[in-house]
């Protein structure tokens, strides 16, 4: 958004492998990943159970770190992009602090970095403003449904004006119809912050919806199989309608054929192992 | 003495490991402090430093553990019997007022601040009435307290392990047209049978210290307790002490009995 | 449980409605007192219909004597605590003089609790901080319980009449204090341990991300989150600290306590058993009024009591 001529790109993974050591031997996690995510685009990532999606995320995150290869947030390393605090996080459960209300759960990345109560309060009624959750600032997280929990930690996660936004399958645990509607809402709130967001998700319309490019992956081991760049237009000006649009649909399919065509073509798969 | 509801050491490890993450370091841990710690002790004892009936030193009390060996397990007889007396009948009562209590909810609701009100009061205080209802010669004051003590943990978990069967079980029996009792010996029993034991070794430790305790308020001399405070009162500290090692050992082997009826209940779920 | 959603609305939960909590507390009292009306009538019944002598099986006397000496009648007992002490001059009505002793043990076995308290929960702030001191220390602290505290109570009470630190002079209170504390610091040690290992992966995963050390993890995210672990060890405790009172007065002969009254009025108990009674209703009454104040503690501490789930 504010980017001068030489542009940083927001995440830059390069030659990435993760391998982990379970009790019956190593599980390589990821293998040979390349990407670049720029700024104020919206990625997601898509693929089987075990294609390392979350991985990837967590790495990006540094919440893990890769066995080789690197790992670049705005042409820092990984690990002082979070000591910098430059990527806000949710994650598929909202985690909210149960003994806080919203507006103080929105307030504990400022509160941890100390920020002045004033900035904090002003910036928390922004960004309840922000989310659609005026009146609720008070409540406690075991009076809102789901999607208000998700809608409070998404705030959460923009609390400190990040120009990177992880997210972790955060409607996964929702109905479809909150999903839908989530949806939306993300789209419009990455659009007035003009962030670059990773996206990890288990569905097709979902990561065709939001994204610039949606990156396929498969398992075993992990690696991207295809990235297919959306043809929908930008995503500001993406709106409701789209789901019932002919492109949309086009582009659907083209993401599930690019995660088919990583594996056999053989009608019968079975259960899926991890 | 108080029941202890239903603490239990705690499980689950954090992430992220500091140094010393090794499993042969933390069984060794232990180890390791208690024989330091009786290195120092025997180090502060014998340099002169303390005098020697305020703190008796490892050895001396060690000298009189061999000595008074046989008096040690005669009288840890007497105490552990009246703990062992007070742990069942305590258990038998607790599991049926249990039960009882889970048939109906007036029932449960005059039993529950009873036995709430019992695991936060003093039990050892009833030990001179009892003795004076039953004689000052018996030891049935004694094994009531112990059963006092008991009844309390293996009430509540019991109480709480009735409550756990799961739904999805409940509707599958009655799918299959069970009837109370069938649905009762085939699930209920069955999920709370390892919280019971959960309560029946929180109870055994409980019921030898309440045991022991209760005989500091009167009654035949002849147990562990009334020989710890004889020889406090003669100022024997290494032969009290001896005393005490004793104490720990019952309880240590009511618990360690109790702990693995526990694990042969859980393991086979 | 969400309504169904029109395009343009957001999903929203039905604010939860509880039922009355007065009614349900109101019940809850009445059965508590049907229930010591019910232990009442029975122990009058087993007065009036049981055998005058006990029942004696072989050597062992397995149900008490019926006689009034045995077991004083529920009315008389009541009575006697209206009447005075002794028959000297000027001596306090009976439920004066046991409320007295009642609350010197109280204060005493709060200064223990909150010794205890504090001694439990500085180590399991060490036990979490270092996962071998939790290794070394945890079977110990277990152990520890195993120990009848009777064997220190003279060792204490020495150890203490060595100190002397300017003015300040052991008293005998603090010794029984001390090992009031010894019984109260266990639970606290355990329970807060088992609170503060309890958040799970996702919010120790949050608060990693926002990059902060282990104090302000243990600030924001473990203390809060231990409170409801901490509420049921902190009753415990205060249990324990008037048990550990109780029973080290008697041990170290403390005046002016209720474990000397419940001795000295037994022994008594010959010419005037409905008083023996007395100390104990006290200690009864002690016990009830330090996990009470807990429970009022923990009250205050609602929020912390929340779970994350709606449903």
């Amino acid at each position: 958004m504010t980017e001068s001529v030489i542009t940083t790109d927001a995440v830059t993974v390069t030659a990435v492998d993760k391998v982990f050591e379970a009790a019956a031997g190593q599980v390589v996690a990821l293998s040979g990943i390349d990407l670049t995510v720029e700024p104020g685009e919206f990625v997601s990532l898509i693929g089987p159970s075990g294609c390392g999606k979350s991985t990837l995320l967590r790495l990006i995150a540094d919440l893990d770190t890769p066995s080789s290869g690197s790992v670049e947030v705005f042409g820092t390393s990984a690990h002082q992009a979070r000591v910098d605090q430059k990527y806000g996080i949710a994650f598929q459960q909202a985690g909210l602090l149960p003994w806080r209300s919203v507006a103080a759960n929105i307030a504990l990345p400022l509160e941890l970095h100390g920020s002045s109560s004033v900035e904090t309060r002003e910036r928390v009624a922004e960004l309840i403003a922000l989310v659609g959750l005026d009146d609720f600032g008070d409540r406690y997280p075991d009076e809102l449904s789901g999607g208000m929990q998700q809608r409070v930690a998404i705030a959460r996660a923009l609390a400190k004006k990040p120009e990177l936004l992880l997210m972790d399958e955060p409607f996964g645990a929702l109905d479809e119809m909150t999903r839908e509607y989530m949806q939306t809402e993300l789209l419009r709130i990455s659009a007035e912050t003009g962030a670059a967001v990773v996206f990890v998700t288990h569905s097709i319309p979902e990561a065709v919806y939001l994204s610039d490019r949606v990156v396929v992956m498969s398992p075993r081991p992990g690696r991207i199989a295809a990235v297919v760049p959306m043809a929908l237009g930008s995503t500001a000006s993406r709106a409701d309608d789209l789901r019932e649009d002919g492109a949309f649909f086009e582009m659907i399919t083209a993401v599930r054929e690019a995660l088919h065509g990583g594996a056999p073509a053989s009608s019968a798969r079975g259960v899926e192992n991890r | 003495m108080t029941g202890a509801a239903t603490i239990a050491p705690p499980r689950g490890r954090p992430p992220g490991a500091a140094w010393g993450s090794g499993g042969t370091a933390r069984a060794v841990a232990p180890i390791v402090l208690g024989v330091s710690v009786v290195a120092v002790w025997q180090l502060i004892a014998g340099s002169g430093l303390v005098e020697a009936y305020l703190l008796p030193s490892p050895a001396a009390i060690g000298a009189e553990i061999v000595e008074f060996w046989p008096s040690m397990v005669s009288a840890g007889a007497i105490t552990g019997l009246n703990a062992l007396v007070g742990l069942v009948a305590g258990t038998l009562i607790g599991i049926i007022a249990a039960l009882v209590a889970s048939t109906r909810r007036s029932l449960d609701g005059m039993l529950a601040p009873i036995v709430a009100a019992l695991a936060v009061i003093p039990i050892v205080a009833l030990a001179p009435v009892l003795n004076t209802m039953f004689g000052a010669d018996s030891q049935t004051g004694r094994q009531l307290i112990a059963a006092l003590a008991a009844f309390v943990p293996v009430f509540l978990n019991t109480a709480r392990g009735l409550r756990q069967t799961q739904p999805v079980h409940r509707d599958l029996l009655r799918s299959y047209a069970a009837s109370n009792a069938q649905i009762m010996r085939t699930i209920t029993l069955r999920t709370a049978a390892p919280f019971t034991f959960t309560g029946i070794r929180l109870a055994s430790s409980l019921a030898v210290i309440s045991a022991l305790v209760a005989e500091y308020f009167g009654g035949p001399r002849g147990g562990l307790g009334g020989l710890i405070s004889t020889s406090a009162a003669s100022s024997a500290y290494p032969r009290a002490w001896a005393y005490v090692v004793a104490a720990i050992i019952l309880g240590l082997a009511f618990s360690l009995v109790a702990s693995g009826l526990e694990r042969l209940v859980s393991r086979r779920r | 449980m969400t309504q169904a959603a029109t395009v343009a609305r957001a999903p929203s939960r039905r604010p939860r409605t509880a039922p009355p909590a007065s009614r349900a507390r109101a019940r809850a009292w009445g059965f508590g007192a049907l229930g010591l009306a019910a232990l009442a009538a029975f122990w009058e019944l087993y007065k009036l219909l049981g055998p005058a002598d006990g029942l004696v099986i072989g050597e062992v006397r397995v149900l008490p004597r019926t006689s009034d000496l045995a077991m004083p009648h529920i009315w008389e007992t009541a009575g006697r605590l209206f009447e005075p002490v002794t028959r000297a001059e000027g001596a306090r009505v009976l439920w004066l003089e046991v409320a007295i002793a009642a609350s010197l043990t109280l204060g005493i076995a709060a200064a223990g609790w909150i010794v205890g308290v504090t001694v439990g929960l500085l180590l399991a702030l060490v036990m979490q901080r270092w996962r071998l001191a939790e290794s070394a220390a945890l079977p110990w602290i277990i152990l520890s319980q195993t120990v009848p505290l009777i064997a220190f109570a003279p060792v204490v009470k020495s150890w203490g009449s060595r100190i002397e630190i300017g003015a300040f002079e052991w008293q005998d209170w603090m010794s029984v204090a001390v090992i009031a504390s010894y019984l109260a610091f266990f639970p606290v040690a355990v329970g807060a341990l088992k609170g503060f290992q309890s958040p799970d992966r996702l919010h120790l995963e949050l608060l990693r991300s926002y990059s902060v050390g282990w104090w302000q993890t243990m600030r924001y995210l473990r203390l809060p989150a231990a409170v409801p672990y901490l509420l049921p060890a902190l009753r415990l405790a205060a249990a324990n600290a008037v048990v550990g009172a109780v029973v080290a007065e008697v041990s170290t002969g403390l005046q002016g306590g209720i474990g000397r009254l419940v001795i000295q009025y037994a022994g008594q108990a010959s010419g005037d058993p409905a008083k023996a009674w007395a100390p104990i209703l006290g200690a009864i009454a002690l016990g009830l009024i330090a996990a009470g104040s807990v429970a009022l503690m923990g009250a205050l501490a609602r929020n912390y009591r929340r779970t994350e789930d709606a449903s």
